[in-house]
């Protein structure tokens, strides 16, 4: 669709340092376009949440954000070890992360919870030893 | 309560965001883990927090909080204090520990700014 604006993100394998910046970015292009408050800190959340996970679970990957008239879509792709049991890992307090992902604040169940409260939809598609593929969508 | 009346209760050390010293907050929120940082505060409100790094500058910026208070003596690098700065986040340390502040700040008024579930 043409009217439709299409950003696209390489999020780094292990580097904490850098993990939000892809969320960063994209919150100050909806910024920009003016949209309204509550949605762009709906996406940011969803959005920080995920790359987060692409990094403490993942090795990284891509996202596509695609800010559309009536919606914005998110989709975090990564080729990480993927999610078994996705009912188990959408339950609050369920976590596999390391300390090091503790260390910066992340790492206590809490992000897929949270991404599914923030989204007007979530959807995780995830084959393990493959990866996997998270599409968070915000109405307008 | 003005940042700058907060930072005298906490006796606590101005970092960055000088030029936000008179903003003025109503509510305040303590925590270390972000996900609950990302999961319970509603609007902007004041962070108070103990976790030390990069991803404590990007929280704020993604929920819109302008003011962040350091406990337990916690002392942000120049990365972080840099990226706040682009920011606009004002930063603010202080020695006491989570508990002492948050009491203190909700003594002189401060309520408290995250949703009780
Ligand atoms: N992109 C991903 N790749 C592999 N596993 C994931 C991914 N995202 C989430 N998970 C799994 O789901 C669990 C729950 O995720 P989440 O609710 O964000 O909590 P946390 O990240 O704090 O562990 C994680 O601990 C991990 O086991
Ligand atoms: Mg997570």
């Amino acid at each position: 669709m043409s009217d439709c604006l299409t950003l696209r993100f390489t999020v780094p394998a292990d580097d904490f340092t850098r993990a939000g910046e892809a969320s960063s970015s994209t919150k100050a292009t909806l910024k920009q376009l003016g949209l309204p408050a509550d949605i762009i800190r709906r996406v940011a959340i969803v959005m920080y949440e995920g790359e987060i996970n692409m990094v403490i679970h993942a090795n990284g990957g891509e996202i596509t954000v695609e800010i559309c008239p009536d919606q914005i879509v998110m989709v975090l792709k990564d080729t990480g070890p993927g999610i078994p049991d996705i009912q188990q890992a959408m339950q609050a307090g369920w976590s596999t992360a390391s300390g090091a992902a503790r260390d910066l604040g992340f790492g206590a169940g809490m992000g897929l919870p949270n991404m599914k409260k923030c989204a007007d939809s979530l959807d995780i598609e995830s084959t393990v030893g493959v990866g996997t593929t998270v599409t968070a969508v915000v109405r307008l | 309560m003005l940042i700058r009346d907060i930072q005298a209760l906490l006796g606590a050390a101005l970092l960055c965001g000088e030029s936000r010293l008179d903003d003025e907050v109503t509510s305040g929120f303590g925590a270390d883990l972000m996900s609950d940082v990302l999961a319970f505060t509603d609007s902007d409100t004041l962070l108070l927090t103990g976790l030390c790094n990069l991803q404590t500058i990007r929280t704020a910026d993604m929920l819109d909080i302008s003011h962040i208070v350091f406990v337990r003596g916690k002392c942000p690098d120049d990365a972080m204090l840099q990226l706040a700065r682009e920011r606009g986040i004002c930063v603010l340390a202080t020695h006491y520990t989570m508990f002492k502040s948050c009491g203190l700040l909700f003594s002189a008024g401060l309520r408290g700014g995250g949703r009780d579930e």
